[in-house]
């Protein structure tokens, strides 16, 4: 009677991702519209919205070029996203992750300078951070302590550690760009050794392409993935039905600082120094990019592709104020109304399924 | 005339959730609003709270036209509603939640002995004068938070008293002062509309009565003029002649044997039984009796202070709910939204969730064979849902209750620990799982049974246990027991 139909739920609700998708559409829609109107009216400067479509050559967004190049500087938010996914759908959170990434990045460029092997220094970033999200974990469920809490503090000591580590300074390390991890984050063609166009991108987006694969199939398939859900959507029921939610969030947070600490070796190689006061802030963009991407910070519900959309709309909506010459407040203005909007649109879509 | 319905219908897209209800309350009268889960009671009570506005009908408060189009409208006018879930704010004292949202106030600041007045006024009209007015209410008892609810609807003015399954969470002595308000408030002229599954509890306090089925109301008059038979042909439009069904079971061994059983608080109290293979077990008492706390502390989800647990002839652990569901029991929560279910997840995922690995295979969980699995139990339960890939907490609860019991059959459990399995559901669900229960102990499983209904413990089980105040004071086959000698045990009179 009361209970509501299947066919009677929108395909919106049925695929949750489409929402999403669709908004990542708009934008980059959006953009390209924008970029061919200014190209019209760039012969008429003293038009009124003359101020909004300044001058530039260019008159398609949806170029090879910037595709390749958002996809670039989608990487790093992208793979903390992943992690940060798999934390928030079992409901909680981490306000650490940008001061980790710092962190790995600097132990890494540390071993680096220090003459180890570049995957070694790859590794030892991963494990830091893997390290971090065991003591967030190990906190959080041992001494049933606030995620938001817990983490809000290892946001500072991480942050602290880094610069330790870094001596309070850049470490640099000689490196080629196109040796080791560095070919990660950098254009095949700028490699010199390949004959590719100047657009494909670099293999790290290929990795973070794997990875979300390979997360979606964790999160969705394995029984661990369903015992994440579970335990975000409600504890208690968890542990009715003999989950040991204990254990489960530590290796949830170890997990998410595996993800975080990849993100750390894409910043490394992306800037080919290990800067400790890198990625601050990114926390919030991280968090952002696995909301907007359908997430509920309630726990038990989101999705890694979700998260990776979200996290590419972010990166669509820089890329494209930058190439309409917008000022850098109005991005972050346009990036504040998004993720609000994105949120907004999500409560209206699920209102009146329950 | 209070209030007058004519004719309310109301449709949720192709969903008719009513489909014609004419209602009638009197001024200083109790109404009993009485139908399955489903039948549309809630969404009538939305209709004459604002919530919801009908496609069709009208409505009368006192004569005059009334169609409140939000919630605020509707309690401006006298209309209160007192629902399942209380609504009080648990961190503000009695006295600030007397008053909320009609706090008095000069220029702004509240006026503090105007407050005081009212809420001793508020409270005098439900007789409970004695409540501490400067305490917070998380502090009372969920009994004590419900009169001090109804008080708040009595300082608001109202006219109209709507309460909702108020005694679900309540034991016999609550329920009984439950009633006394009821009645007082009734002689000051307030209308009541009373909801409940309880036919009996309808009986003792309302005077007239009120079907609904399908979203009609099928038939009203004189409780005194109708036995429970016809209100229950009413409601299920059908005839439940076998509610309790009678199979045959025999009993074998002691599977579950409880020693000494102590827990914090006393609760238990050093409590020993033993339940048979194919044994229907009841725990009887009263609310904070211990019962719910045996339970748990059998399982493992809390902590036993003393005693021991032995499972065929092998003694459980304390505290490890993991190993107790590996050993064969299986918990039936008794709060199925807080703990028993998922409620944002699948039907799929809700019944398979403590034994995944009968879906999966290294590590990965089969999509198809849990929702084979799943619909398996769908059909064997009647659970009325359109997939097993709804969201659980779009079901009604008596079809969330049949997912949650569907969860011990998936993992085959052989040892139920059942607690207040049919507490808030309808008839239809109550005669599926009092069904499953009997099968299961035909089959050799051992049922323990937590339940504060005395007809559905007279009906199911083999032997009743009665606790007291953490003890467990009388174990007696089902034949030396009646309602009476059960409530005195509990009551610790015997």
């Amino acid at each position: 009677m009361s209970t509501p139909s299947l066919h009677r739920l929108s395909w919106l609700k049925r695929y949750p991702l489409l929402g999403p998708l669709f908004g990542l559409l708009f934008v980059l829609g959006l953009f390209e519209i924008m970029v061919y109107v200014r190209h019209l009216y760039s012969d008429y400067p003293t038009e009124p919205w003359a101020h909004f479509f300044p001058l530039e050559p260019r008159y398609n967004f949806l170029t090879a070029y910037t595709i390749g190049l958002t996809l670039t500087q989608t990487v790093i938010v992208a793979t903390g996203a992943l992690g940060m996914t798999v934390i928030i759908v079992a409901g909680g959170i981490d306000l650490s992750a940008g001061s980790v990434v710092a962190l790995a990045s600097v132990i890494s460029a540390a071993i680096l300078r220090s003459g180890h092997s570049s995957w070694l220094a790859a590794l030892a970033g991963i494990l830091s951070a893997m390290l971090v999200g065991a003591v967030n974990g190990g906190v959080i469920s041992g001494f049933r302590m606030m995620p938001f809490i817990v983490t809000l503090g290892m946001m500072g000591i991480a942050r602290g550690l880094a610069k330790w580590v870094g001596d309070n300074q850049t470490v640099n390390y000689n490196f080629k760009s196109t040796e080791g991890v560095n070919i990660l984050m950098n254009n095949p063609a700028q490699l010199g050794s390949w004959d590719v166009p100047l657009w494909v991108p670099p293999s790290g987006v290929i990795v973070l392409l794997l990875l979300t694969v390979v997360m979606s199939f964790v999160l969705n398939r394995s029984v661990f993935g369903r015992h994440v859900f579970a335990l975000g959507s409600n504890e208690d029921t968890a542990r009715l039905c003999g989950l040991r939610t204990r254990l489960l969030k530590v290796g949830v947070y170890v997990l998410g600082g595996l993800f975080i600490g990849l993100a750390g070796v894409f910043t490394l190689a992306r800037l080919q120094q290990g800067d400790p006061t890198v990625a601050t802030g990114l926390e919030l963009e991280i968090i952002a990019a696995v909301v907007i991407g359908g997430a509920s910070l309630t726990g038990g519900v989101g999705s890694v592709w979700g998260a990776v959309i979200g996290a590419l709309m972010m990166t669509a909506l820089k890329s494209g104020a930058v190439q309409m010459g917008w000022p850098s407040y109005v991005q972050e203005i346009i990036i504040g109304l998004v993720i609000v909007l994105a949120v907004g649109v999500d409560k209206i879509r699920h209102r009146g399924g329950s | 005339m209070r209030l007058r319905l004519r004719g309310i219908e109301k449709s949720f897209g192709a969903t008719r959730a009513l489909a014609g209800v004419d209602l009638e309350a009197h001024a200083g009268e109790v109404l009993a609003l009485i139908g399955e889960n489903g039948a549309g009671k809630s969404t009538l009570m939305k209709v004459i709270s604002g919530a919801h506005s009908p496609d069709a009908g009208t409505m009368e408060l006192d004569g005059q036209p009334f169609a409140p189009h939000q919630p605020r409208e509707s309690s401006d006018a006298g209309i209160a509603m007192i629902y399942q879930e209380l609504t009080l704010a648990l961190h503000l004292t009695t006295e600030e939640n007397l008053v909320l949202g009609r706090e008095p106030a000069k220029l702004g600041w509240i006026d503090r002995r105007r407050r005081r007045e009212i809420a001793r006024a508020a409270l005098e009209t439900v007789n409970h004068a004695h409540l501490p007015l400067d305490v917070p209410v998380r502090e009372l008892s969920v009994a004590e938070r419900q009169i001090v609810e109804i008080a708040r609807a009595c300082a608001s003015g109202a006219r109209v008293i709507i309460l909702d399954e108020p005694t679900s969470s309540l034991g016999r002595a609550d329920v009984q002062n439950l009633f006394h308000v009821i009645a007082a408030l009734a002689a000051k002229g307030v209308a009541l509309i009373y909801i409940s599954h309880f036919l009996e509890e309808c009986r003792e306090v309302a005077k007239r009565y009120l079907v609904l089925r399908d979203g009609r109301s099928v038939g009203g008059g004189v409780l005194k003029e109708i036995d429970d038979n016809g209100l229950i042909r009413l409601m299920v439009g059908r005839e439940v002649s076998e509610l309790y069904p009678q199979l045959p079971h025999t009993l074998g061994e002691p599977l579950l044997k409880v020693e000494k059983l102590a827990g914090p608080d006393s609760k238990p109290r050093g409590v020993s039984f033993a339940v048979r293979r194919g044994e229907v077990f009841g725990l009887a008492g009263l609310i904070g009796a211990g019962r719910t706390e045996i339970l748990r502390s059998v399982f493992g989800l809390d902590q036993a202070s003393a005693g021991s647990v032995v499972v065929a002839g092998t003694p459980l652990r304390f505290g490890r709910p993991r190993e107790s569901l590996a050993r064969g029991l299986g918990l039936l929560s008794e709060n199925r939204k807080e703990e028993g279910l998922l409620l944002n997840r699948d039907l799929a995922d809700n019944f398979t969730l403590s034994r995944l690995d009968t879906v999966a295979s290294r590590g990965f969980v089969s999509r198809r064979r849990q929702l084979a699995a799943s619909n398996e139990l769908i059909k064997r339960l009647d659970v009325r849902t359109k997939s097993a890939e709804q969201a659980v907490g779009t079901l009604s609860g008596g079809n969330q209750q049949k997912v949650a019991f569907g969860r011990l059959l998936h993992q085959q459990a052989t040892i139920l620990l059942l607690d207040e399995p049919t507490r808030g559901i309808d008839v239809g669900a109550k005669a599926v799982l009092y069904r499953q229960m009997l099968e299961l102990a035909q089959t050799g499983c051992a049922v323990v049974l937590v339940s504060s209904y005395l007809p559905e413990l007279l009906g199911l089980c083999d032997t009743i246990g009665v606790m007291c105040r953490g003890e467990l004071v009388a174990v007696r086959p089902r034949d030396q027991w009646d309602e009476h000698s059960l409530m005195t045990a509990a009551l610790g009179r015997e």
